[in-house]
C-alpha cells in the first residue's frame, strides 16, 4: 500500500477528510449565503437573477460546482463509513446511558448528516435543476429563477422545512468546526479560544442568514 | 447502609449476560471494591458464584479497577478510579447499576472482568524508547523546558485503565494512544522516533477494532487522570507530518 492509501484509511486520516472537505463547505456556504442575500433587494429579483446567470455560466464557477459535488459524495460516505465502523466498534450500549459529558450536537452528527444530504438533495432539484435544465422563463434577458424561489417560499410548509433544515446546518456546524481544527492538530491555546468562538459565530450566522430569507419573503409575499 | 446492586454477570464473552440484583449491608467508610468484596463473601457463603472484577492497588494508580457504575466509568466522581470511590458517596437504599467495560476490542472475561490487551498491544507497538541509556547520566545533562515537561508528566499519569475507550460513544482509544504517544514524544529521548511511534501505534490502534474519534470530550470528562484532549491534537498532527513528511513507513 503506498503511503497516501494507507493514510487515508487509517482513523485519523479519515477524519482529515471530513474536517478540510467540512471547512471548504464553510467558505462555500458563506458564499451561496451571500449571493442568497440579494433575495432581499426589492429589485424584483433582477440583482439575484443576474447573480445566478454568472454562477451558472462561469466556467471557474462551474469547476468548483462539481468540485463541490465531488467533495460532499466524499464527506458524506466517508462520514458513513466512520459512523459504521464507531457504532460496531462500540457493540452493546450501556443499560444506564449517560449524556452529560457530551453535546447534543456531538452525538448526533451523523443524523444531522443525513438531514442536510435529504435537504440538499431536494433542494438541488427545486433549484439547481431548474435553473440549469427547466424552463423558467425571463426577465432581463436572463433565466427567472427568483420568482421560482418565491413561489417555493410562499408555501408555509416550504419555508418551515427549510428553516428547519438551517437549524440542522446550524447544530451540524456548531460541532464541525471546531472539531475540524481539533483533528487537524490545529491547537494552540493562543487560538483555540477565537477558533471556538468564531465556530459558534460562524454556526449562528449562517443558520440565521440562510433562514431569514424565506421567512422575509413569506412575509412580504 | 443497605445497597441494592444491579449487577452484571456474564461467564464468558461467548455467553448472554444479564443483569443480577443483590442486595448489600455496608458502611460509608468501604470503597467501591470493598462493597463488593461484601457481595461476593455472602455469594460464597450462600455457595454462588461470586462477581469477577479486577483490582490490584487499589490506590488509584494501577487503572485495574475497570467497571461502569452508573453509567461513568470508575463511577460518577471525577479524577477518581473504581477503588477510590466511597460508599459515602451513596444513599441508604439507594441502586447502583455496575456494567463491564464496554467495548468491541476489550472482550468480556467473565462477569465485569474485561480482556484489555490490545492496549498492550499498542503499547507494543512504539510505546517505547529503544536506545541504550548507558551509565548514570548527571541530571542536568540533558536539558528540557519546564513547560513541556509539565505536558509530558500531565500525559504520563495516564494508568491504561481503558475509562476513555469504555466512555466513547465510538468506542475509541484516541485518548490512551495520544496520552502514551505525548509523554514520550514531547521528551529529548522520545522524539528520535516520534513518527516511528506516532504511526505504529495509531496502526495497531486501527487493526484492535477500536473506533474513530469524533471530538466529544467524553474520554476527558471520565479520565480519572484528567488526560486533556490536547493530547489527541498532538497526536493528530504527528501522525500527519509523519504520514505525509517522514521517511519513515
Amino acid at each position: 500500500m503506498s503511503w497516501l492509501s494507507k493514510l487515508f484509511t487509517s482513523s485519523i486520516g479519515r477524519k482529515v477528510i471530513m474536517s478540510l472537505t467540512g471547512l471548504f463547505f464553510v467558505l462555500f456556504l458563506l458564499v451561496h449565503l451571500l449571493g442568497n442575500l440579494q433575495l432581499l433587494h426589492a429589485d424584483g429579483g433582477k440583482a439575484f437573477n443576474h447573480y445566478a446567470d454568472f454562477m451558472a455560466h462561469n466556467g471557474f464557477i462551474q469547476g468548483m460546482s462539481w468540485i463541490m459535488k465531488f467533495l460532499f459524495g466524499l464527506h458524506a460516505i466517508v462520514g458513513l463509513i466512520l459512523w459504521r465502523q464507531n457504532a460496531s466498534a462500540k457493540g452493546q450500549k450501556y443499560a444506564v446511558k449517560v449524556t452529560d459529558n457530551t453535546s447534543f450536537a456531538g452525538r448526533n452528527m451523523i443524523w444531522l448528516g443525513i438531514l442536510i444530504l435529504v435537504f440538499l438533495i431536494l433542494h438541488m432539484g427545486d433549484f439547481w435543476f431548474q435553473m440549469h435544465y427547466g424552463d423558467l422563463g425571463e426577465m432581463d434577458g436572463v433565466k427567472d429563477l427568483a420568482k421560482l424561489v418565491a413561489i417555493k417560499f410562499s408555501s408555509p410548509i416550504y419555508v418551515g422545512w427549510y428553516v428547519f433544515s438551517m437549524i440542522v446546518l446550524g447544530i451540524h456546524l456548531w460541532h464541525g468546526f471546531e472539531s475540524a481544527f481539533q483533528t487537524l492538530g490545529a491547537r494552540h491555546p493562543k487560538y483555540d479560544g477565537f477558533v471556538a468562538a468564531l465556530g459558534k459565530i460562524l454556526s449562528v450566522v449562517i443558520a440565521l442568514g440562510f433562514a431569514i430569507i424565506p421567512i422575509i419573503m413569506y412575509l412580504n409575499h | 447502609m443497605k445497597l441494592n446492586l444491579k449487577i452484571w454477570r456474564q461467564k464468558n464473552n461467548n455467553a448472554k449476560g444479564h443483569f443480577e440484583t443483590h442486595v448489600v449491608e455496608a458502611n460509608e467508610h468501604m470503597s467501591f471494591l470493598e462493597m463488593l468484596d461484601v457481595l461476593n463473601q455472602n455469594l460464597l457463603e450462600d455457595g454462588k458464584e461470586p462477581v469477577a472484577y479486577e483490582h490490584d492497588c487499589r490506590e488509584g494508580i494501577c487503572g485495574a479497577c475497570s467497571m461502569v457504575i452508573d453509567g461513568h466509568p470508575h463511577g460518577p466522581n471525577e479524577r477518581t478510579t473504581t477503588c477510590q470511590l466511597h460508599m459515602r458517596f451513596y444513599k441508604d437504599g439507594q441502586t447502583i447499576t455496575v456494567e463491564p467495560f464496554r467495548a468491541k476490542a476489550f472482550p468480556i472475561i467473565k462477569d465485569l472482568a474485561v480482556d484489555r490487551s490490545s492496549f498492550d498491544r499498542i503499547i507494543q507497538s512504539g510505546g517505547f524508547i529503544s536506545v541504550n541509556t548507558g551509565g548514570p547520566r548527571d541530571a542536568n545533562d540533558i536539558l528540557i523546558d519546564k513547560d513541556t515537561v509539565e505536558l509530558a508528566m500531565d500525559a504520563a499519569a495516564c494508568i491504561g485503565c481503558g475509562a476513555c475507550v469504555a466512555a466513547c460513544p465510538n468506542g475509541a482509544a484516541m485518548l490512551f494512544t495520544a496520552a502514551k504517544v505525548s509523554h514520550l514524544n514531547l521528551l529529548p529521548q522520545g522524539k528520535l522516533e516520534k513518527d516511528k511511534r506516532a504511526l505504529g501505534m495509531v496502526r495497531q490502534m486501527d487493526k484492535e477494532g477500536f473506533g474513530n474519534c469524533t471530538n466529544l470530550g467524553a474520554c476527558e470528562a471520565e479520565c480519572p487522570k484528567g488526560i486533556s484532549l490536547i493530547n489527541i491534537a498532538m497526536m493528530n498532527k504527528n501522525y500527519l507530518s509523519a504520514s505525509i513528511l517522514s521517511d519513515k513507513d
